[in-house]
């Protein structure tokens, strides 16, 4: 590990405060999927990691939360020291021994069933993927159903994996395992749990 | 430093340290992506025995913010020794606001009742739950309930209540009535009145349930459907009171009974003492306009 200041530093500003508006944040994003969290506390580690990721990474990882890094992030080794320092979490190389996975191109993510699933008995035993997208209003229209949403939502994130909706669709079909995605992105950040269905707008 | 941030400095803010926090959010966002799901967490001891409430205050303390404005009811009521302390608790360690109107506020813990007004989207509703296994009276081992849940095998449940309708004649079972969360995990909705099972069902507000001794949280998100567990023949029905409430004069809430004297005199008054108080305010405002005129 590397000590510089870059690794030292980006921490929140208020760390307990900070880290509690992160999780509100993220807990009404993820009970109220195709809403946005706009207000989001600033961390900053080294790029590419942007800032909202880095605040999910402060605010939900620890020693206890294996890390999986895309390989635009575990290209740089800062951010696998800022990670370390910052919150102890251990990185893997095996997606599905991670618990949180970030991820700097989603458009080069290994399919989805690579990461943790849980399994029927423990499906909370699963892997949370966060994303870092350029925008989550911009992209093609995705229609969200499912628990937390009145009838219907929009949401329209890109970049996405590839095959999403497909890939998606079979997250779904393997309910109550599969995985959790977070979105992060300069607009805000949003989530969508694996109940949600998604289908194409129109 | 004021008295009050100096009494604050003692503990971390909202008196669970981080990494416990931690741990507790990521159960909390797991429990919320797997609705009714009981997500096991390291529950920590509490400054307060086992029953009155440790799983309810960890989740609360877990989630609350400074800008929080906390409401505590115990079985309906604000003004009750477990809600009173446990405001105080917060107001001590979160330095929040707290109030007893449903209305203002951002988090209501709970133990077993639901508030007569309803929830709004920006509202979490926290129930201290005592057994969170919806069939752990019908099946003692936790391997065997797991494996019930995993493979979504809840006859167990049917036959007990189809029992009840054996035995009774109907279903008999009048709180912790059992319910069906989005139509896959039967779940204890805590020991509430089966009264307010159906404010459950596609709340705009976020409930969030923590169990203590026994480890475990789940989670309702809003807009969720919850069903209460019933026969075709045998639909599931809530409780009625024939009187009106003896206090406000209203009817269709839950009604706790007051036994008055030692010759069999009682009343029945809301339960939800803050929506009574509402309404009686209200009507003494009414009377006194009328007097005016």
């Amino acid at each position: 590990m590397n000590l510089d200041a870059a690794t030292i530093e980006g921490h929140f500003t208020d760390p307990v405060l900070d880290a509690q508006a992160t999780f509100r944040a993220l807990t009404d994003v993820m009970a109220r999927p195709g809403t946005r969290a706009e207000n989001f506390p600033v961390a900053n580690p080294p790029a590419p990691l942007s800032s909202q990721a880095g605040a999910v990474a402060l605010a939900l990882c620890d020693a206890d939360t294996p890390i999986w890094l895309d390989s635009a992030l575990r290209e740089e080794s800062a951010i696998g020291g800022w990670l370390a320092f910052q919150t102890g979490a251990p990185i893997v190389r095996e997606p599905a021994e991670a618990h949180f996975a970030f991820v700097a191109n989603p458009a080069n993510l290994p399919a989805l069933e690579n990461f943790g699933q849980g399994s029927q008995e423990f499906p909370d035993r699963s892997a949370t993927l966060v994303l870092q997208v350029e925008t989550l209003s911009r992209g093609e229209q995705l229609r969200l159903e499912g628990p937390g949403i009145e009838t219907a939502a929009m949401l329209a994130p890109h970049p996405l994996p590839r095959h999403f909706i497909e890939q998606w669709a079979q997250n779904r079909a393997r309910f109550p395992r599969g995985i959790d995605l977070v979105l992060v992105s300069a607009e805000g950040v949003a989530a969508l749990p694996r109940t949600t269905t998604i289908s194409k707008e129109g | 430093m004021s008295a009050t941030a100096e009494h604050i400095a003692r503990y971390n803010f909202a008196y669970l340290d981080e990494q416990t926090k931690r741990m507790i959010r990521r159960a909390i966002l797991k429990a919320i992506s797997i609705p009714g799901y009981q997500v096991p967490f390291a529950s920590r001891e509490m400054p307060m025995p086992y029953g009155w409430g440790t799983g309810g205050v960890q989740v609360t303390a877990s989630i609350i913010g400074p800008d929080d404005v906390l409401k505590v009811i115990d079985q309906g009521a604000d003004d009750t020794t477990n809600a009173v302390s446990i405001r105080a608790f917060f107001q001590t360690v979160a330095d929040v606001a707290t109030t007893t109107e449903t209305g203002k506020a951002t988090i209501i813990q709970t133990r077993h009742r639901i508030p007569e007004e309803s929830l709004t989207a920006g509202q979490v509703l926290v129930y201290q739950v005592p057994i969170p296994e919806p069939l752990r009276f019908l099946e003692p081992r936790e391997t065997e309930t797991r494996k019930m849940h995993a493979l979504e095998e809840y006859g167990l449940m049917h036959v007990k209540l189809y029992e009840d309708i054996a035995r009774h004649g109907h279903i008999a079972t009048t709180y912790a009535y059992p319910v069906k969360v989005e139509g896959r995990y039967v779940m204890d909705p805590s020991p509430t009145p089966k009264f307010d099972n159906p404010k459950m069902h596609m709340s705009p507000a976020l409930q969030l349930f923590g169990a203590g001794r026994e480890k475990r949280i789940y989670a309702v998100p809003p807009f969720t459907r919850v069903e209460s567990l019933d026969f075709e023949d045998h639909p599931f029905q809530v409780q009625t009171f024939e009187e009106p409430c003896a206090l406000c004069g209203g009817t269709g809430t839950y009604l706790d009974e007051v036994v008055l004297d030692d010759r069999g005199g009682r009343m029945f008054v809301c339960s939800d003492t803050d929506y009574c108080e509402k309404r009686q305010a209200s009507a003494s405002a009414l009377l006194g306009e009328e007097d005016a005129r």
